[in-house]
């Protein structure tokens, strides 16, 4: 298969296996398997398009023209690569994970949450192989819409609400600002392909430039920066794989990754570097990631914790754009994978404790450790990960960034990442601790309102005191959390793939 | 006969509408509505592609040589219009026999065929004529009959709303005659052409001046423009469903049309945006009407009213365009015609569906919608998106030519309020759709199907439509550039 075709099946793919999930709504098997199938053959195609892109091939097609001289076109270029990997792989993982924890779960609508699943991930597959501005906007409005039925899935008065937060931002910024600054982008320069050294480069002088990059920053509302950040915490009313994947990996990495492009192929790094109408955006980014973390602490309930968590950790991204050197291109491309494996594998495991004990608040975690110990064990790595330890990947990421921003001379920058790793131990650790030292207050309580009636291979694995999470459940955390180990020691393929990009001869 | 097409374009409907009468018979009628549609949807495409072809059709009535004779005269511009009308005649038509057999007393619907095939007529009239007066003639064709349209409305309100509409529309075709009639006094000729040539020549006098404003005022009343819009919402929300798809996708764009043929062709860009303010006003009240019509579209609790309001939003989104005055904003004025009549065309049918199956589009009946009629439903979200804007909806391409216009004229504010009012959009349409999906089916709703194929078929058409020209721009973009330079007088 040559890599114009594999392009265009990574992003048919998915919307057939939509079309097949639709017409086996009756027949829960047949359409999961067809979903984990999807899935599957998906990553492999992904995964097949590596060499070629190593190699310095860019492969892509086009598929329409839309406006005269403005196409939408595909080509693939490391950063997308790498954001196509993690999406499509940790797809795999979360559908192995969806199918344990809807099946317990007994949720409602299981195939129009599955349909609109896979249309989410044909659009993010869009977004990472987008080969100009207006093509990226096309998924990430795609995006959008279609996880919104993902969101509001509980049909609640809450999950509504929680839905019109979702869409009014999301929409709201994307139209208000991203659209208008693409638009002024194509009038300036005449051109919306993303190009290497940036195509805004000598067609505007720096008021302008600002200008454009406060339009382009706030209207990536996918990237949470703040004060745009309120839809994510909302979109956790979502069944969890949905926060799991959607709103830890695939839509927020969206935001972060287009942010990654717009400045490295649309503004360009030395554009960039060499004026001073940015700084607000590191000072901005280096606040949210403070905040958040802070308003982290403060939170209860544990997806919510997670929630502020991920808007803390994407503005690590943010913030090593702004930096607007290599190392920060590198350090932020690898925090999309390494912070992605880290905080699914925390949903995953936020996700289990709901299905096995139905507890959703940290303080009644009390004593869970003893009875979910393989949960809390993947809980600890996933944690330790996003603190930043080693031999975890997270560690990697932090480590770029870090020398980023020594690297530009900004040494309050360092110290931002460091206070905010000291947060990250404050808000997660507890959780850990709590599961395994403290005495649980009502002991058995819980047990015995198990409205599941007898025990099932769906409904979560038990033996003795243990009653952990369904096995399905448990497998997907298993991967991802041994992924988390592995990113450390091939960390290295991530920088020879980002090189490139970031203008480092490899 | 191929020569001929341009009479013919008119004289079909015209004829179709006796004949009708005639028939009698309510099936028989609306075969003959159904040829009437057709036909002219035929030659309108005929036409189009002759002007792509050979440029500039120029017709003499009866043989007799303007300017003396009556001449039709078609370029890119009104080619293009006649395409919209006709296409969406001929959409509406199959849909119609449904839908009007459920809302007409059975002995009234020949009737409706006449004034519809007349209304027909009016519009294409309006749209092909080369004449001053002569396109007055047409506007009351149209206008007469879409008043006897509204009132066969099954509310009763449809009276008074079509009266109010009679005394308005009145008023405007009033001073749109007051007007031709000052042009004519002073230059002696009622052709568009010898028009043009004529006051091009002349320095501005006061009867040239007067001319000018009685017709800006009397045609922006016809199109509905902020704050002349007060006899659409009632004209739309009690008229019978095919009745509001119709006009709401036909009669306010032939009215722009009327008003960009008057700035542009027979006045000039000069004369109107230089030595007439009349770019600031426009945008003014354009940008007005985008943000209050919007706005009040978001508080309405009658769908169709919404949809109403909402249209003189969109109106406020052409005529922003026009003020702009320069390639790329008319362009997005004049594809926005076109995308505009397939959007709000096809989410008026959805309404039709709606209310041929519950006989009501009040949004507290719409709750669980989008499970008891899935594909009505779907075709109103996705009409929705295209007002929204969502890229690979007609609306995206729109906007996006608009935006580009306001920055190429260096009014950025503009464009920034093009895309917030947008915003209003989506709260409008969002709360429809919130209804439909997310709230439970009420206990004693009774079970329905969805609409029958024959109206489900001509909805789908228009909206599938709205987003094939949301992603394949050829036709549009390609025929809005020609038709805006023309207008412009500058390029090809």
């Amino acid at each position: 298969m040559s890599g114009g075709t594999a392009v265009a099946f990574a992003i048919g793919l998915p919307l057939f296996g939509t079309l097949l999930i639709l017409l086996n709504d009756r027949y829960p098997n047949i359409r999961e398997a067809i979903t984990l199938t999807t899935s599957v053959c998906l990553a492999l195609i992904v995964y097949g398009l590596v060499p070629e892109v190593t190699s310095g091939g860019r492969p892509g097609f086009i598929l329409a023209e839309i406006v005269p001289g403005l196409p939408i076109a595909f080509k693939v270029e490391p950063l997308g690569m790498l954001f196509a990997m993690v999406a499509s792989g940790l797809w795999v993982v979360t559908t192995i994970y969806a199918i344990g924890y809807m099946r317990s779960h007994h949720e409602v609508q299981q195939t129009r949450f599955y349909a609109c699943f896979a249309i989410a991930i044909s659009s993010a597959m869009g977004i990472a192989f987008a080969g100009n501005m207006l093509t990226l906007f096309i998924f990430y409005e795609v995006l959008t819409i279609s996880t919104y039925p993902l969101v509001t899935h509980s049909e609640t008065k809450d999950a509504v609400k929680a839905g019109r937060t979702y869409l009014g931002i999301l929409i709201g910024t994307s139209i208000a600002f991203l659209l208008l600054a693409i638009i002024w982008t194509w009038y300036l320069t005449g051109t919306l392909d993303f190009t290497p050294g940036g195509i805004l480069k000598g067609k505007a002088d720096g008021p302008i430039l600002g200008l454009l990059l406060f339009l382009y920053m706030y209207g990536i509302g996918k990237a949470a920066l703040m004060p745009m950040h309120r839809w994510l915490p909302a979109a956790m009313v979502a069944p969890t794989p949905v926060s799991a994947l959607l709103h830890a990996v695939a839509v927020v990495k969206a935001g972060v990754f287009t942010v990654l492009k717009v400045i490295v192929y649309i503004f360009g790094i030395d554009t960039l570097a060499g004026i001073s109408q940015d700084d607000w955006l590191m000072y901005i980014a280096a606040f949210t990631v403070i905040a958040a973390s802070c308003v982290a602490l403060k939170k209860d309930n544990l997806k919510a914790r997670l929630a502020y968590s991920t808007v803390s950790q994407l503005s690590y991204i943010i913030l090593g754009a702004a930096l607007a050197s290599s190392l920060g291109i590198i350090g932020g491309g690898m925090h999309i994978a390494m912070h992605a494996f880290g905080k699914i594998t925390l949903f995953f495991c936020a996700g289990a404790i709901l299905v096995a004990s139905h507890k959703t608040e940290v303080s009644e975690m009390d004593g869970l450790g003893r009875v979910m110990p393989i949960t809390f064990l993947f809980f600890f790595i996933g944690s330790l990960s996003v603190i930043g330890l080693p031999p975890l990947g997270g560690s990697w990421s932090k480590w770029y960034l870090m020398l980023a921003a020594a690297d530009a001379g900004q040494v309050i920058f360092m110290f931002v990442f460091m206070i905010s790793s000291l947060l990250n131990i404050a808000y997660l650790m507890p959780l850990v601790a709590r599961g395994f030292f403290s005495e649980a207050k009502d002991n058995g309580h819980h047990h015995e309102d198990d409205h599941h009636g007898e025990p099932s291979f769906w409904n979560g694995v038990r033996f003795g005191n243990v009653r952990e999470a369904p096995p399905f459940c448990l497998l997907a955390m298993a991967i991802t959390s041994v992924g988390c180990v592995l990113l450390f020691f091939y960390a290295d393929k991530i920088y020879r793939l980002l090189a490139p990009v970031a203008g480092i001869q490899g | 006969m191929i020569e001929h097409l341009p009479a013919l374009q008119v004289v079909i409907p015209l004829i179709c509408a006796p004949l009708c009468m005639l028939v009698r018979y309510r099936d028989w009628s609306w075969i003959v509505a159904l040829f009437g549609s057709w036909a002219s949807l035929v030659i309108s495409w005929l036409l189009l592609q002759q002007v792509m072809d050979a440029g500039v059709i120029s017709y003499h009535m009866g043989n007799w040589a303007p300017p003396l004779g009556i001449e039709y005269r078609i370029d890119f511009v009104n080619a293009f219009v006649l395409l919209i009308v006709s296409a969406i005649g001929a959409v509406v038509t199959p849909y119609a026999r449904e839908s009007v057999r459920a809302e007409f007393g059975t002995n009234r619907i020949y009737m409706f065929y006449t004034a519809y095939m007349l209304c027909l007529c009016g519009l294409l009239g309006v749209t092909i004529t080369g004449d001053a007066f002569n396109l007055f003639v047409f506007l009351e064709i149209s206008s007469l009959s879409s008043y006897v349209l509204i009132a066969m409305g099954k509310d009763r309100r449809a009276l008074t709303a079509s009266y109010q509409y009679l005394v308005l529309g009145t008023i405007g075709a009033t001073f749109i005659v007051i007007g031709i009639g000052l042009l004519y006094a002073e230059t002696g000729t009622l052709n568009m052409a010898d028009l043009a040539k004529r006051l091009a020549d002349q320095p501005l006098s006061r009867t040239i001046g007067a001319a000018f404003g009685f017709l800006v005022v009397g045609i922006s009343l016809k199109l509905a423009l902020f704050p002349l819009h007060l006899w659409l919402p009632n004209a739309y929300t009690y008229a019978p469903s095919v009745v509001s798809a119709f006009l709401a996708a036909t009669a306010t764009k032939v009215a722009v049309y009327v008003l960009l043929r008057f700035l542009f062709t027979i006045f000039n860009v000069k004369l109107s945006f230089g030595v007439m303010p009349l770019d600031t006003i426009l945008l003014v009240l354009a940008v007005i009407a985008m943000f209050a019509a919007s706005a009040v579209a978001i508080f309405q609790t009658n769908l169709k009213r919404m949809l109403a309001y909402s249209s003189v939003a969109q109106i406020g989104y052409i005529i922003l365009g026009i003020s702009f005055a320069n390639v790329n904003g008319l362009s997005a004025g004049i594809i926005h015609l076109f995308n505009h009549a397939l959007m709000k065309g096809g989410m008026f049918l959805a309404l039709g569906c709606i209310f041929y199956r519950i006989a009501s589009v009040n949004i507290n009946d719409m709750a669980g919608m989008g499970r008891r009629m899935p594909w009505t439903m779907g075709a109103f979200v996705v009409g929705g998106l295209g007002l929204i804007g969502v890229p690979l909806t007609v609306g995206f391409i729109s906007k996006w030519y608009l935006v580009l216009g306001a920055l190429e004229r260096g009014w950025w504010f503009a464009a920034a309020l093009v895309l917030l009012s947008s915003l209003l959009a989506v709260v409008y349409i969002w709360r429809v759709v919130e209804v439909a999906y997310l709230k439970p089916i009420p206990e004693d709703a009774p079970k329905i199907e969805d609409a029958p194929p024959a109206m489900l078929i001509p909805t789908w058409i228009l909206i599938g439509a709205s987003v094939y020209y949301g992603i394949n721009t050829d036709l549009t973009v390609g025929v809005a550039k020609q038709a805006a330079q023309q207008l412009l007088g500058v390029g090809s």
